[in-house]
């Protein structure tokens, strides 16, 4: 336990090396930010096109949306960094849990209302 | 509590209490809230078998039973027993694990209160105009803002607000069982209670959240003219069954898994054996838990899904009883050539077992569509449910409080008073609910306050009460029993009574604040046993001794919870024909209260203190 609690975070606990470790986190976090950004605008125009089809429109974005489903998993939840599997069985766990969850509400709840 | 003299020197016992971040003090606070629900909705049972005694009886009205038994069933499942367990997992995880407390003092705090107060908000429904009386399932559209009355009000945010406790206090549990073991107990060493909270936890986290969005969007459509439950405006019925129930099924196995798990503990400890096949029952777990979410159906065959959706769920639903029975088999072996040992506790845990296997009969008998489609809504689902909830969890549940209670509360229990409730309890279990399944398959439907003379249901439905006033006496036993025990039980001074197995044992009793002066080197599954066997019969240490760094206690987890209860009535208050100030107030109010002390709490430092050396090796030196 460090000793200078009422420091911030950054004085009392960290070494160089992690700072600039954190620092180039950033960067990767905003350009990661950036990517996610411009995939919706490509979704948005999708739909807001009366040009493109229908037919296209809807693999499209459901294609966009995976995408996007693994930046936000590996960028923004850590997906991708070292000593994190007890998060990523968690998140695993999640979608292998939801998915089959998902699909069967939207099959089902199509069938019969009520 | 020698514990709580130990630290506070000038600070009422009440306000040490209600600020205590302590997981064991928070046990017992989850003991006590949850046995007095647990008698609460007891009692609505007896009064639901008065009514049913005799045909055509009068005692209750059609309305007052409707309530009861929305209360008893609501209450029981997350008021009563998920505390109860709550309680065991406080008290014993952050022991098993060589852990000094849980990961989050704090939190672990904010769960308890959030609970109680949320519990709370439920059970003021008495006060404004009756109870929930939509069945603890609170289908719509009786549960919608056409026919649910006020009371369904208070079941939404009540339920909303506690089930908000249950999930803080979970992912407590979670990253507790992940961060805090003490070097040398890998996953494959934890004892089995811990693996089966663990997985308990994930499957809270898992659930509750659909539940809580199932809340509220029932309060949207009740109180802000949502229309997602309303046919007439597109919205779908059916939708709330589905999210129900794929929170609920894995709602009864969140309260199963741990009574597994308290199970796992007990029969090992006086059948003076090892856990027969401690790794199949940890897989076994987790496929249970994997299977219990792709269930829900099961709940559902009589809706009109379809063929082939009903076989699908089906299958499922009975590949869950293979899990079960590794589980069941297990145990049977874990005893079998054992030097056994029949207390209270084990009387318990034991019988668990054939209890347990009979509810697992009959729910995959109800697995089968064809048929469920007789059983559905009959008293034979009651029957099935009981045997798995009160067989199962009850028992386990009660073996747990026989065998931990010396660790926590310095004393045993009475042996002579134990037995006979037990004796009491399982005649009476078996007299009120085995005979509900020939009442269910003769045709009695579930959540009726009467029946007619003449239907053959008289007499069997009498046995049924009868049973039920032996289950209460039963209850009442135990009560004696703390009570008595409290007052004649000799102090508990050595570590480990029952010649025990895991690390819990190996703490002083009373077990001192900071649990462990060292942190234990953990060497082995069991690792007290094994300390007793290959060892010097003390745990070696992993760490020199050194000051122990404590959090402080905190009032602003009561506040929080407080603020949760005022701003979900200010809710319901939206509702009631005339409140006698204006709803906003409240609201404000509320929010003002439960995010002020959030507030409070990020910016107010505070950083614990230590307790000193001296100080430490003085109460060591006490205990031992
Ligand atoms: C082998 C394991 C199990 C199987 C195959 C099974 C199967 C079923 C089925 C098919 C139903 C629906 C019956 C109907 O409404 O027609 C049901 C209801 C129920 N089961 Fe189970 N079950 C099992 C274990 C459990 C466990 C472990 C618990 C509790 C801890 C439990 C608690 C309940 C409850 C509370 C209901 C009634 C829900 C309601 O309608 O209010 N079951 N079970
Ligand atoms: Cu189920």
């Amino acid at each position: 336990m460090s000793d200078d609690l009422s420091k911030p975070f950054s004085k009392s606990a960290l070494t160089h090396e992690e700072l600039l470790k954190i620092n180039r986190e950033r960067k990767i976090q905003i350009a990661a930010f950036a990517c996610m950004i411009f995939l919706t605008l490509l979704a948005f125009i999708a739909v807001a096109m009366d040009m493109i089809a229908p037919g296209f429109t809807i693999p499209f974005i459901l294609l966009l949306a995976v995408v996007q489903f693994a930046l936000q998993l590996f960028y923004f939840m850590h997906l991708k960094d070292k000593d994190h599997e007890w998060p990523n069985a968690f998140m695993l766990t999640g979608i292998v849990v939801s998915t089959p969850a998902l699909i069967a509400l939207i099959l089902l709840l199509g069938v019969t209302k009520y | 509590m020698a514990t709580a003299t130990a630290t506070n020197t000038n600070k009422s016992v009440l306000w040490d209490w209600l600020t205590t971040v302590d997981h064991k003090k928070l046990s017992v606070l989850y003991l006590i809230a949850g046995a007095l629900f647990f008698l609460k909705a007891g009692a609505m049972a007896i009064f639901m078998r008065i009514q049913l005694m005799s045909p055509e009886n009068t005692f209750l009205s059609g309305q007052t039973f409707n309530e009861f038994v929305t209360m008893h069933g609501t209450i029981m499942l997350f008021l009563a027993v998920t505390p109860l367990i709550f309680a065991f997992m406080n008290f014993v995880i952050p022991l098993q694990i060589g852990a000094r407390d849980v990961a989050f003092p704090f939190v672990n705090a904010l769960g308890f209160w959030i609970f109680f107060f949320g519990g709370l908000l439920v059970s003021v429904s008495w006060f404004f105009g009756g109870a929930p009386d939509a069945g603890w399932t609170a289908y719509v559209p009786l549960s919608g803002g056409e026919y649910g009355d006020l009371g369904l009000d208070f079941y939404v945010l009540g339920l909303q607000v506690s089930g908000l406790g249950t999930l803080v206090s979970a992912i407590n549990f979670i990253v507790t069982i992940i961060n805090m073991r003490a070097p040398g107990m890998t996953m494959m060493r934890l004892p089995l209670f811990c693996w089966t909270s663990l997985i308990t936890s994930i499957l809270i986290v898992f659930a509750f959240t659909p539940l809580a969005a199932g809340l509220a969007l029932l309060m949207l459509d009740r109180i802000f003219g949502g229309q997602f439950f309303n046919p007439g405006s597109g919205g779908n019925p059916v939708l709330w069954q589905h999210i129900f129930w794929i929170f609920g099924h894995p709602e009864v196995y969140i309260l199963v898994l741990p009574a597994f798990g308290i199970i796992s503990e007990v029969i090992p400890a006086f059948s003076k054996k090892r856990l027969f096949g401690y790794t199949a029952m940890v897989f076994a777990t987790l496929i249970i838990a994997f299977l219990s979410f792709m269930v829900w159906v099961h709940h559902m065959f009589t809706v009109g899904i379809g063929p082939i959706t009903n076989s699908v769920f089906a299958i499922a639903t009975m590949a869950i009883g293979v899990p079960t029975g590794i589980k069941i088999f297990n145990w049977l072996f874990t005893m079998w050539g054992g030097k056994l040992i029949f207390n209270t506790a084990m009387l318990c845990a034991s019988s668990f077992v054939p209890t347990f296997v009979l509810g697992g009969v009959t729910g995959v008998m109800l697995a089968m569509v064809p048929v469920d489609y007789l059983y559905h809504d009959t008293y034979f689902v009651v029957a099935h449910f009981h045997y798995i909830v009160v067989g199962g969890i009850a028992l386990g549940l009660l073996a747990g409080t026989f065998y931990w209670y010396p660790k926590m509360f310095g004393h045993m229990l009475n042996e002579k008073l134990g037995q006979l409730m037990f004796w009491m309890f399982y005649v009476g279990f078996h007299m009120t609910f085995f005979i509900q399944h020939i009442l269910g398959l003769i045709g009695m439907p579930r959540r009726v306050f009467t029946y007619l003379d003449g239907q053959g249901m008289g007499t069997m439905n009498l046995v049924s009460s009868i049973g039920a006033f032996m289950m209460g006496a039963a209850m009442v036993v135990l009560l004696i029993n703390v009570v008595y025990s409290a007052y004649t039980s000799k102090r508990i001074t050595v570590r480990d009574p029952w010649d025990a197995r895991t690390l819990e044992w190996a703490t002083t009793t009373p077990v001192p604040e900071y649990n462990f002066a060292q942190t234990p080197q953990v060497r082995s599954l069991d690792p007290w046993f094994y300390e007793k066997v290959h060892g010097d019969g003390t745990m070696k240490p992993a760490e020199p001794m050194d000051e122990i760094h404590m959090p402080n206690g905190s009032i602003l987890p009561f506040c929080i919870g407080l603020g949760l209860f005022v701003w979900g009535f200010g809710m319901i208050m939206m509702q009631m024909e005339n409140p006698l100030i204006p709803e906003w107030i409240v609201i404000g109010a509320g929010v003002i209260v439960t995010f002020g002390s959030m507030m409070l709490h990020s910016i107010h430092e505070d950083h614990g203190y230590h307790i000193p050396l001296d100080k430490i090796k003085k109460t060591e030196k006490e205990v031992s």
